[in-house]
């Protein structure tokens, strides 16, 4: 065979029809989609149905932007960081911080002025919290691998004492927030209105699922990744020092919680010390749902969870809590490993 | 005879048994020694978190399981009887019917989630804890009509232990003999028995086998122990405990909120108690308690006097602020982690073989 | 001939249990070793020993006349490939994918090279056939093509290959044995661990076998081929008895 066409047949691989495709399992998308069509008829109205579904996958997707860093660590290296919600708090408060000395640009009716000072912030929230992540890492997490028992305790401990300063820097009291000018209000379809910054909330979380499915599924350190989490042991034997890659990833998903951690705050208009604490319960809802280790049964989960918390919000207000508890046993009695199941060592 | 009344589990230790002499004295004596409601009412939150957190040993200690819906148990305990007492007037039998309500509850809540969660790995039932117990904070905020919601429930207990009830017309050696007094020993004598109680089933062969599961559960199953049984019944007994401690908690307070007994913080100085006291001890639970207790109750005085010293330097006099003395906590609860692992009382018997 | 690879006194524990007790092996370079011994004589964690999976308690390790670190990347990277008992195939990956992991030189697909690429497709029809399949659909024996494949997709100076025709069909284990004879011709170093002596016969130039978490016997095929009491001795049958 010439080179030219050896070098094709490494690109395209023989024809297309011989080859066992992967299924790709669309069932937990499609339960997105049919939650969904179950409210509609419950809420009755169709302007409500659709603001409140996009104000449920908005915080779906922030949600899912906080705890997909979490569940890579756990998949890539077995550890469990139950102080994620600390760098979800950092990311929110430095971030109100960079906003807060940006009066004229969140205070301009200028779109693209508003926008530009909340990427400033959501960066600097990024960097600072990549910054903690590899510091906690080095410190707490570092010495206990392996130990499932005391990583729970030390990266709780880790999350009191970051709570503690932050309350340091930046005192205890919860803090408020105002939207930017121009990301304030609502568009209005028809009948129903979704608030601006539920939309761009949502844009911005899926600018980062195209980045994570792409760095996973078309880069070689995806590929190191995705091998890792399934058989850490022979990544290593095949020469690369997985420890690195692990650190890496940490980083990354504490600055990503860095990043959902603004989104939230100004979301919630507001940020409290506690804020952290009170998020991690639903990221661990999230990852359990979606099943550990699964970027994309992160996100389907995260959907979920944010669908159904703003549904029964406005259904069973007194209920809301017990439902995403009651979605995470529903889930875990068909698929107790989760919505994809991560295939492990 | 001592041995056998602690179930030959001793001290080991001359510092720790003077210190477990002092302690139990001391609680004893409280109302005679400390004048003072505050230092009554420090001695009664000592005792209730030391049964709270013994409880919470036999299940991180002894069984080695983490779980953070313990303080949920906790609180159903003092919702039984405030419950009770509210609905049923203040009577004995209604804080009986409110202390058996809430065992039944405890009993059949951990027997659900010992059974649902167990057969999962350990982070995956240390995260469902979680969710739960939060779920339960917002149910108890929720159901006001029953609960109070977020202001709680103020009830009066029965004639016998309420302050105004006097036994004796004047002071004895400095205390009052009223109401207050005989909830006060109804609550020491409850505390003796209950960490004497979980003494014995620590130390017997059902805690023994417990110990074993912690070490290595897949031997433990194979020489033919089933793990999931073991580790069901002490999450259970690790509830009912708590529960009478919750009970214990709402007769002495006559109130209860979902601040009181269900919140995450109360979780969070549990675990840090029986980390720093000494995990799978019992002992460690109640030099810790002591020592958090007073600790939270003084300390800040104490750290005001020396915040005095670091006023106006930015980020120093946060630092020592008395508002942040759970940093402090925090990082000795790390250090404790990693460094001693056996806590206080380790420590000390460890000094044993020096001194 | 020059040792490559060479084991003194090495002894390893896995929790409380003493599994190699002083193994002494010398593996020659350019040629193909088998590793003989039967079910939990230690071979298994004598090769994973070697790659730094297991720590070895006592005993020196070396490895073109340096010592061994002791991180299992650091001894991937000297060019040790090693090809487990389970094959260590990643399930959720292409066939394309797990190929080009192995590949460390290569940062992506186009880096990778293609005449050796086709050489592995000549040895290993599957791999090709199968390119952009997810692995984990291979059979059996295809899996066990890719993760020697996987091994050999850039040059190594060291093979080791726990017991690849395990649970294979006997027309797999002829293409297997081809395959690695081609390996063979390029003079790459292989310790091949291998209950199927009709394997062993055809394929090995020295042999060790192995008891007890001991080398007992040490020496070249040929002798040992020839040698019925030997083989009775040290193996428990003739290896004529399995041509």
């Amino acid at each position: 065979m010439s080179t030219v066409a050896a070098s094709t047949a490494v690109s395209t691989g023989p024809s297309a029809a011989s080859i066992p495709k992967s299924q790709f399992d669309f069932i937990p998308l499609l339960l997105v989609a049919v939650l969904a069509a179950l409210a509609w008829p419950l809420i009755g109205s169709s302007s409500t149905w659709l603001t409140l579904t996009v104000a449920g996958l908005a915080m779906g997707m922030i949600v899912f932007i906080i705890a997909s860093g979490l569940t890579l660590v756990f998949g890539l290296m077995d550890v469990l960081n139950f102080g994620h919600g600390v760098f979800i708090a950092l990311g929110a408060y430095v971030g109100l911080s960079v906003l807060a000395q940006m009066p004229l640009w969140t205070g301009s009716s200028e779109l693209w002025r508003n926008v530009a000072a909340l990427l400033l912030a959501m960066t600097a929230a990024c960097a600072v919290a990549a910054a903690v992540g590899w510091l906690f890492e080095r410190v707490l997490v570092r010495p206990v691998y392996g130990q499932h028992l005391k990583q729970i305790l030390i990266t709780m401990g880790g999350m009191i004492i970051g709570e503690e300063l932050i309350k340091v820097i930046w005192g205890p009291t919860p803090v408020s927030l105002e939207l930017p000018v121009a990301l304030r209000g609502v568009v209005t379809f028809g009948d129903a209105a979704v608030e601006r910054f539920r939309l761009f909330a949502m844009f911005i979380g899926a600018l980062v699922l195209a980045a994570m499915l792409f760095t996973l599924n078309r880069t070689k350190l995806g590929l190191l990744v995705r091998a890792g989490v399934q058989d850490r042991e022979m990544v290593e034997s095949l020469g690369y020092r997985i420890r690195r890659l692990f650190v890496g990833v940490f980083v990354a998903g504490s600055a990503l919680a860095g990043m959902g951690g603004t989104l939230w705050s100004v979301f919630q208009h507001g940020a409290s010390p506690q804020m952290g604490a009170q998020v991690n319960v639903l990221i661990f809802i999230v990852i359990i749902i979606g099943g550990l280790g699964s970027t994309l049964g992160c996100f389907v989960g995260a959907l979920l969870v944010g669908l159904m918390a703003n549904y029964t919000g406005f259904l069973f207000p007194k209920a809301a809590m017990f439902s995403n508890i009651a979605l995470m046993a529903a889930v875990l009695m068909w698929r107790p490993q989760g919505l994809y199941p991560v295939a492990n060592r | 005879m001592l041995n056998r009344l602690l179930s030959h589990d001793l001290p080991r230790s001359r510092w720790l048994a003077l210190l477990l002499i002092a302690i139990v004295l001391g609680l004893a004596l409280t109302p005679f020694i400390f004048p003072g409601t505050k230092a009554l009412n420090v001695a009664a939150k000592m005792m209730v978190f030391i049964v709270l957190v013994a409880s919470f040993d036999l299940l991180l200690g002894y069984t080695g399981i983490v779980s953070f819906a313990h303080t949920m148990f906790f609180g159903i305990g003092a919702y039984g009887v405030a419950i009770a007492c509210t609905q049923m007037g203040p009577t004995w039998p209604a804080v009986g019917v409110g202390i058996a309500a809430a065992l039944a509850a405890s009993l059949a809540l951990s027997t659900l989630i010992g059974l649902f969660s167990l057969r999962v790995k350990a982070i995956f039932f240390a995260m469902i804890t979680l969710a739960v117990a939060s779920a339960f904070l917002s149910l108890a905020s929720q159901l006001s009509d029953l609960t109070g919601g977020e202001d709680g429930l103020n009830f009066k207990v029965p004639e016998a232990l309420r302050p105004s009830t006097m036994y004796l017309d004047a002071p004895f050696l400095g205390a009052a003999f009223d109401g207050r007094l005989l909830t006060f020993y109804l609550l020491f004598i409850a505390t003796l028995l209950l960490v004497l109680l979980m003494l014995r089933i620590v130390n017997s062969p059902f805690g023994r086998v417990l110990l074993a599961i912690r070490e290595n559960d897949f031997r433990a199953e194979a020489i033919g122990y089933r793990t999931v049984v073991y580790r069901t019944l002490s999450n259970v007994l690790s509830a009912l405990f708590a529960t009478l401690a919750g009970c214990l908690l709402a007769l002495w307070l006559r109130y209860n909120g979902p601040d009181t007994s269900l919140s995450f913080e109360i979780m969070l100085d549990v675990l840090l108690i029986v980390v720093i006291g000494g995990m799978g001890t019992i002992y460690g639970a109640v030099v810790g308690s002591v020592l958090f207790v007073l600790a939270q109750s003084y300390l800040q005085d104490v750290m005001k006097l020396s915040a005095g010293v670091f006023e106006g330097v930015p980020v120093l006099s946060q630092l020592t602020s008395p508002d942040r003395w759970m940093l402090w906590l925090g990082i000795l609860f790390v250090l404790a982690v990693y460094h001693f692992p056996a806590g206080v009382v380790g420590r000390l018997r460890a000094m044993k073989n020096r001194v | 001939m020059q040792a490559l690879l060479e084991l003194q006194g090495v002894h390893t524990h896995i929790g409380s249990y003493h599994i190699l007790h002083g193994v002494d092996l010398r593996v020659p370079v350019g040629e193909l070793t088998m590793l003989l011994g039967r079910n939990g004589a230690g071979k298994t964690t004598t090769l994973r020993t070697i790659m730094g999976l297991w720590k070895a308690s006592q005993g020196s390790l070396g490895f073109d006349g340096q010592t061994l670190p002791a991180a299992t990347p650091d001894i991937a990277q000297l060019g040790i490939a090693y090809v487990p008992e389970n094959m260590g195939i990643f399930s959720d990956l292409t066939v394309r994918d797990n190929m080009l992991l192995a590949a460390r030189s290569a940062k992506n697909l186009k880096q990778m090279d293609t005449q050796r690429l086709e050489w592995l497709f000549g040895l290993f029809p599957a791999i090709q056939k199968f390119w952009l399949a997810p692995a984990g659909k291979l059979s059996g024996g295809q899996k066990q093509m890719l993760a020697i494949a996987r091994a050999m997709v850039e040059p190594r100076r060291l093979l080791l290959i726990d017991e690849p025709s395990k649970g294979l069909a006997p027309a797999m284990v002829q293409n297997l044995i081809a395959a690695l004879r081609e390996l063979k011709a390029t003079q790459t170093t292989v310790l091949l661990v291998e209950q199927n002596f009709a394997m062993a016969r055809a394929l090995g130039d020295s042999v060790a076998v192995m008891d007890n978490g001991r080398v007992v016997h040490a020496g070249t095929m040929r002798e040992l081929a020839e040698d019925a009491p030997l083989q009775q001795k040290y193996l428990g049958l003739s290896l004529e008895a399995h041509a």
